[in-house]
């Protein structure tokens, strides 16, 4: 087999971008596989178990760009060459405006800027972030793998100076109705809401926005701000700044369970602050949260719900023109006895925490790579057992990739791959519209929905597919289309996680008496 | 001082450094935003990169 590799030093372009040239790249005829990349250490690691690097890609470093194939036939390079400069080119276009080195500079050219989005790699990140706080800007920080002492003290720093510190690792803020990186289109209103989560904030926001409310901002914590070691920091600051703004009726306040000391504080400044409040600990127990006069969210979808009602709307209701009961029996049809089990096939960590929680009450333990109790970790990650749901988002599935709500491949792999077992009765499944996702995430899973069809009727069955999709008709993606798109292909849509899996617990109990 | 709720009132004004979709993004609805054409200090070399943040 031949290789090829090209080197460009000095030249370079951000991670998803490349990552996403490689897709492409990879269905072009003749490549078998090829690795696009900045000559970062993790990069070189990634060719080099891929049996694609050289020397000469060794001994560049993270500023320098190679592109590397290796050909199933003759190669093709030049042919190859042209579309990698049409791909990059594709995605400059959008902003061939003067882009400059620094933040420094930047601030030159816009000198009233008041908020910085940053999401380099995770070890630059800390550094990125202080100076924006110290030039006194706001602060969204996307990236990872930040060390708990730097985001500690990038969250004093900011609370010192009034400043928002959202993040690091926060995917999802709507500032002043503007989504930002991971964010839906939503409807202004008077609920403000402050999550340590990105897709549990989209959910909630979409949901607020289907029951005809609507938000006033929604703050972006990062995932660890409830811990002990933050201290919720930046909750803290987000109660303070919602219950001082004039917009904000009604606070909804999303995270996982967090660290119980930290959780009384958050209740405490929420109740100080004299405004309603609903609190989605997403499987949190609702003593506390009531003990400080908040009102409790058993889902996401319930705790919109009743934030949308004490702003005092009426909720429209999201599945008036379903009939359920006869769509479950029509559906109960086609599934066989030995068909038992559910196959969760999750793009948002949120969404499949959530279904776990909901759904284990029903139907007994899930296995999956972030469990909920860690007896129940799949052994090889690679491999569903029972009733597994699966987090494809997760660090396990996203190295050297971009997540899955960008790129959809780890899961249309994944859904062909579950199909070969023929005892599975249901596969859930979210779809995250909005800014940040994929153009197209439910047109990318249909001709794979499609084929896994195929691949379980040649078995001699047939599975349900239920799916919810996280999003609004004023996304770029468009709700509806995207849920004409799924239900012609033969999916079951709900319209929120919630639903989405109370539908499936209804099958899967039905399924394990028979 | 409390800076949060005066950006409430404002209108955002975005600089991103990092992922350029992010920038594409905030464009396509008519946000005002600056992409810094960010690349890792001292090409990626650790030590050198320790040693510039001293000297700033």
């Amino acid at each position: 087999m031949n290789k090829s590799v090209r080197i460009q030093k000095n030249k370079y372009y951000d991670s998803v971008t490349l990552m996403l040239v490689s897709k492409e790249l990879k269905k072009l005829d003749g490549v078998n596989e090829v690795l696009v990349g900045m000559a970062t250490d993790l990069n070189k690691e990634l060719v080099g178990n891929l049996g694609l690097s050289n020397n000469e890609i060794e001994e560049l470093n993270a500023n320098d760009f190679f592109i590397t194939v290796e050909w199933e036939r003759e190669e093709n390079l030049e042919e190859l060459l042209l579309k990698v400069e049409e791909l990059l080119n594709k995605k400059d276009e959008a902003s061939d405006d003067y882009s400059p080195a620094t933040l420094s500079s930047a601030l030159k050219y816009m000198d009233d800027a008041n908020l910085v989005i940053i999401s380099v790699p995770g070890k630059y990140a800390y550094q990125e972030a202080k100076k924006a706080l110290n030039k006194n800007l706001h602060v969204m920080l996307f990236s990872d793998n930040v060390k708990v002492e730097e985001e500690k003290e990038l969250k004093e720093i900011a609370r010192d100076k009034g400043l928002l510190m959202m993040g690091p690792d926060c995917g999802t803020a709507i500032i002043n109705q503007v989504p930002l990186a991971f964010g839906n289109v939503v409807n202004k209103g008077h609920i403000g809401i402050v999550a340590a989560s990105g897709t549990g904030a989209q959910e909630v926001s979409v949901i607020i926005d289907k029951l005809g409310g609507g938000i006033s901002q929604a703050i972006g914590t990062g995932g660890r701000d409830l811990s002990k070691e933050i201290g919720g920091i930046m909750m803290l600051q987000g109660i303070k700044a919602l219950t001082e703004d004039e917009e904000t009726k009604v606070l909804l306040l999303v995270s996982k369970p967090p660290s119980p000391e930290i959780a009384e504080k958050v209740l405490q400044a929420a109740k100080d602050g004299g405004k309603p409040f609903v609190v989605s600990f997403i499987g949190g127990s609702p003593e506390v949260v009531e003990k400080y006069g908040g009102v409790y969210g058993a889902s996401l979808e319930d705790a919109a719900i009743k934030a949308v009602e004490l702003t005092g709307l009426k909720a429209k209701s999201m599945d008036s023109n379903m009939n359920l009961e006869e769509l479950l029996k029509d559906q109960l049809k086609l599934l066989k006895p030995e068909q038992k089990y559910l196959r969760g096939l999750y793009t948002g960590g949120t969404l499949c925490d959530e279904a776990m929680k909901l759904l284990s009450k029903d139907i007994g333990g899930i296995y999956s790579n972030i469990p909920l109790k860690p007896q129940l970790k799949l052994e090889n990650l690679n491999i569903s057992k029972e009733h597994t749901c699966i987090d494809l988002g997760d660090d396990d599935f996203t190295v050297g990739r971009p997540h899955p709500m960008i790129d959809p491949s780890t899961r249309q792999e994944r859904l062909l791959k579950e199909a070969e077992d023929p005892e599975v009765a249901v596969f859930l499944m979210d779809f995250v519209l909005g800014y940040g996702s994929n153009p197209d995430p439910a047109g990318e899973m249909v001709p794979f929905i499609k084929r896994s069809k195929e691949v379980m009727m040649e078995k001699g069955v047939e599975a349900l597919y239920i799916a919810s999709v996280c999003g609004t008709e004023k996304d770029p993606q468009n709700l509806r289309e995207q849920e004409a798109k799924l239900k012609e292909a033969g999916v079951i849509i709900l319209p929120s996680n919630a639903k989405a899996v109370a539908f499936s617990a209804e099958i899967l109990k039905y399924q394990a008496k028979r | 001082m409390n800076k949060i709720n005066p950006l409430f009132k404002k209108e955002l004004k975005v600089v991103n450094v990092g992922l350029k979709s992010f920038a594409t993004d905030l464009k396509q609805q008519d946000i005002q935003v600056i992409h810094v054409d960010w690349r890792p200090p001292a090409g990626g070399n650790e030590r050198m990169a320790k040693l510039l943040n001293k000297l700033k």
